[in-house]
């Protein structure tokens, strides 16, 4: 029973961390079409950026990792910001295109980030509160897995909040939808296209300075390893669809821990196989519009 | 706010608000438009009229740009074609697409919000006057007003289409097919409320309903397979049986659709 | 005639690369000796067999339009698939190709069926997930078969001795060129036949395709297992010519590369895939190379840290190349002879002007 507690509370977590990174990518190709492999990116910057803030205060003190947790989130906002300025929006409406580059950007930022910060993982230093545990019914519970479900919870809040009650969020819940007829209302698109950018970015790069956290150490290619996890969660979850990806965030995630331990360490594949089982039986994924 | 400009007098000397030459559109690699040009005059309601699949909706979509086009738009004398549709929309043209396109997600108020076009740093004295003659209008959207408008029904949709247009402060309306697949009751409503706008704003109606047609136009151009194959008054031909059945393949004498309420 | 002389020039060239190993060229700064030497002869028979696995994907991606994110499973599966019945059994080598390839096929046919289910995005998505799960497992090392991340060294039991050792990259380097005229060859016949204009009209317009009694979903799985067993089969001749397989040929980035080369030559181009394999083969040693260099380590930090990383400098080359030379280099080429082509219509005429 402790077990299957612990494996729930940490893959809660983990559903977290996926969210993060999920929701820029759903928002990305529900309103732009694009597929951003460059996400991972964004991710990793974030942490490296970040922690390398919250080293400046401490980052074992709680105000050390409040402020890389700020500074990682505008790091991956900007990061992402300048991706679709400079990168995509020149690609306008060339969306094979706009995905190569991404694919591009992912190559060259993932070697730039070894050529700088070394290929190696790096330790990070934690407080001490996340780097203990909580007991629950009986299982020990690693605090972190607290503070992503926290931290999923607060984004997936913040962000439906600024859909619901911003005009930038009506028209990217309209564009979603249809963004042609956006256009046809005298509405300039590609500005909403920056912000879903810059909120996908921030919501990575908070990811991944809080993967840092849980993982317990910060390298060149963490981004990337959560990238293709959170693309499985976009797609189940239904593309465009922010529900969508917090549901499957939080299945395939919870699936992975109880696969990884009740079944011999097959979560990854397992997962896999959830996502050809939904695609046979509802390819637009589990809340996505039917193509 | 731009001020008001003295209405011409209604005769054939009016400057044409929406001039095309020469257009031309591709859809899916198909050209589905040829060599289209024609003027819609600055008032009244210049109707286009052709059978299914001829091209009249891809020419509207072609004046605003939602479509790979060539060919000369022009609004107001101006040349837009280079423009970007949101930036052609913006110069004051409203759009009523065939099939409605509400947002089915965002509610009636939200839908009516979006399409507000505020320019910046104006009075809005027009825009109540606009919003207060929406409400008259539609006073079925102020009752739903915090309705999804993917569960309105096809009439209401219709509405929440047209309150978007009629909400702005526009130079011509480009409207497509509204009465398509409504009840006759509803159908009334429609052309009453196209009858409003045309008071004060040039409409450039795609209609099959041909006793909406009577009702609200005074010009007519009619396609064929991408092409204006005639112009000219729209009594002229509504008046000719013989015309109307060559060029639309319809008899008047049809009485499928019943009458409009008046 | 232009057919004839195609041929002819096709063979030329054949004639000449089969030669290198007996003739002493090189090209400094790009070939790293002369090629009778063996290092030179690895190098160049890299580049023939990633060419060849570069055309299997241009078979996926430019004829049929799938865009496929885990093609790079099908190409470790053949390394893979060789090494371990190699290792585990006294099969020799020919059969032992033979099982493998009939493993791929089936491999293929079972992921295709059922990303085939849907397309775009989500089909890339799904392939790419696939194969992370087959990188997974040869990571993972499930029974010790795989040899996890070390890798797996060739079990030369089987193979022929013709085909093993430094003494005979010569050999090697033949197979490679001749696995690539097969393959060349193999992509060339597909694309001619009713299969690749179908595969094509699919890519094109799969509801015309659909109206007109084809069948997409069935061509585009002809078309995928087709790629895939083509992959498989280089991915043995890689085993051969590497000695060994190794996790990271069958990464999502492994794959990405191939887009890479793909796009570079120019999507839709069978010279475009073999010059942009070849090409990006060559720039990585180099570059490689460059990055380790004396010369480097002198720069300024700014310059030096992009430079030391050839990855970065491909990706970047990349970006630019898709802005701003759509169409890669075969397009480049098309638009070059496009402008001498009417430069020479214009010339008679200002003549008799």
């Amino acid at each position: 029973m402790n077990t299957l507690i612990l494996l729930l509370a940490t893959g809660l977590g983990l559903g977290g961390l996926y969210f993060l990174v999920a929701s820029g990518l759903s928002l990305i190709y529900g309103l732009m079409g694009v597929l951003n492999f460059a996400h991972g990116s964004f991710l990793t910057l974030g942490a490296f950026v970040g922690l390398a803030a919250a080293n400046t205060v401490g980052a074992d003190t709680w105000p050390g990792l409040a402020l890389g947790l700020v500074v990682g989130s505008l790091t991956g906002a900007a990061a992402a910001a300048l991706t679709e300025l400079g990168l995509i929006r020149p690609l306008y409406d060339r969306h094979i295109e706009q995905v190569l580059v991404t694919v591009g950007l992912s190559l060259a930022s993932v070697a730039l980030f070894e050529g700088i910060w070394g290929p190696n993982p790096r330790n990070v230093t934690r407080t001490d509160w996340l780097g203990s545990t909580t007991d629950v019914l009986g299982a020990s519970v690693p605090n972190t897995a607290f503070l992503n479900v926290l931290a999923g919870a607060a984004v997936l809040g913040g962000i439906v909040a600024f859909l619901k009650f911003t005009r930038y969020g009506l028209i990217i819940r309209a564009g979603v939808e249809n963004r042609a007829m956006v256009t046809a209302l005298g509405i300039d698109v590609r500005r909403a296209f920056t912000v879903v950018f810059a909120v996908g970015g921030a919501a990575a790069g908070l990811g991944g300075v809080l993967a840092t956290q849980s993982l317990n150490y910060v390298s060149p290619h963490m981004g990337a390893s959560l990238l293709i996890f959170a693309f499985i969660v976009t797609v189940i979850g239904g593309m465009g669809s922010l529900p969508g990806a917090a549901v499957a965030s939080v299945v395939v995630a919870v699936l992975q821990q109880l696969a990884n331990y009740y079944l011999n360490n097959t979560g990854d594949v397992i997962v896999v196989l959830l996502l050809a089982l939904v695609l046979l039986v509802r390819p637009s994924g589990l809340m996505g519009r039917p193509a | 706010m731009r001020p008001r400009q003295a209405r011409p007098p209604e005769d054939q000397a009016s400057p044409a608000v929406l001039e095309v030459r020469a257009l031309a559109a591709r859809i899916a690699g198909q050209e589905v438009v040829h060599d289209v040009s024609f003027e819609v005059p600055a008032t009244g309601v210049t109707a286009m009229l052709g059978r299914n699949g001829v091209g009249k909706t891809s020419t509207l979509k072609a004046v605003l740009g939602l479509v790979e086009r060539t060919g000369e738009v022009l609004l107001d004398g101006v040349r837009v074609d280079a423009e970007r549709t949101d930036r052609i929309v913006r110069r004051g043209v409203g759009y009523v697409p065939e099939d409605r396109e509400v947002f089915a997600g965002l509610t009636v108020a939200e839908n009516l919000r979006l399409a507000e076009r505020r320019e910046r740093g104006t009075a809005d004295e027009g825009a109540a006057e606009r919003r207060a003659l929406v409400d008259d209008l539609f006073p079925e959207l102020v009752r739903r007003a915090g309705q999804r408008a993917g569960t309105l029904s096809g009439g209401q949709q219709q509405m929440v289409s047209l309150a978007r247009a009629l909400l702005n402060e526009n130079r011509i309306l480009l409207v497509d097919e509204p009465t398509k697949g409504l009840a006759p009751k509803i159908v009334g409503e429609v052309a009453e409320a196209l009858a409003t706008a045309a008071q004060t704003v040039p409409i450039l109606l795609v209609e099959q309903n041909l006793q909406v047609v009577e009702r609200l136009a005074e010009r007519v151009i009619v396609i064929d397979a991408g092409r204006v194959v005639h112009t000219g008054p729209a009594g002229e031909l509504l008046g000719d049986p013989d015309a109307v059945q060559r060029l639309l393949g319809v008899s008047t004498t049809s009485t499928t659709e019943a009458e409009v309420t008046r | 005639m232009n057919r004839t002389r195609t041929l002819l020039g096709g063979l030329v060239i054949l004639a000449l690369l089969g030669s290198l190993p007996l003739l002493a060229l090189t090209v400094p700064g790009v070939l790293p000796g002369y090629t009778y030497e063996p290092g030179t002869l690895q190098l160049l028979a890299l580049c023939w067999l990633t060419a060849a696995l570069a055309l299997s994907y241009h078979l996926l991606f430019g004829v049929a339009g799938l865009m496929s994110f885990g093609h790079a499973l099908y190409f470790a599966a053949g390394i893979y698939g060789l090494a371990i019945v190699l290792d585990r059994t006294d099969v020799p080598l020919l059969p032992a190709a033979a099982l493998v390839l009939v493993g791929g096929i089936a491999l293929a046919f079972l992921v295709g069926a059922v990303s085939l289910r849907v397309t775009g995005i989500s089909f890339a998505m799904v392939t790419l997930a696939f194969a992370q799960a087959g990188n997974v497992l040869v990571r993972r090392d499930q029974g010790d078969v795989t040899g996890g991340e070390e890798g797996l060294a060739l079990a030369t039991g089987g193979v022929p001795d013709a085909l093993v050792g430094v003494v005979n990259t010569r050999n090697l380097y033949w197979l490679a060129l001749v696995v690539l005229v097969v393959v060349y060859l193999v992509v060339l016949w597909i694309e001619r036949t009713r299969a690749g204009h179908m595969a094509a009209a699919v890519r094109e317009n799969e509801v015309r395709v659909r109206i007109i009694g084809g069948r997409p979903y069935l061509t585009k799985l002809v078309v995928f297992v087709l790629a895939a067993s083509l992959a498989t089969v280089v991915g043995m001749a890689y085993l051969l010519l590497q000695s060994g397989a190794s996790p990271a040929t069958s990464t999502a980035d492994f794959t990405l590369t191939l887009l890479v080369m793909v796009v570079l030559g120019g999507v839709g181009s069978r010279w475009g895939a073999v010059v942009g394999a070849v090409l990006y083969t060559l720039l990585d040693q180099r570059l490689a190379e460059l990055a380790h260099s004396a010369a480097v380590a002198g720069l300024p930090a700014v310059l030096r840290i992009p430079l030391s990383e050839p990855m970065f400098l491909l990706g970047t080359c990349f970006i630019l190349v898709v802005v701003f030379l759509p169409g890669g280099l075969a397009g480049a080429a098309r638009r070059l002879a496009d402008r001498q082509e009417r430069r020479d219509e214009r010339a008679p005429e200002a003549a008799t002007a």
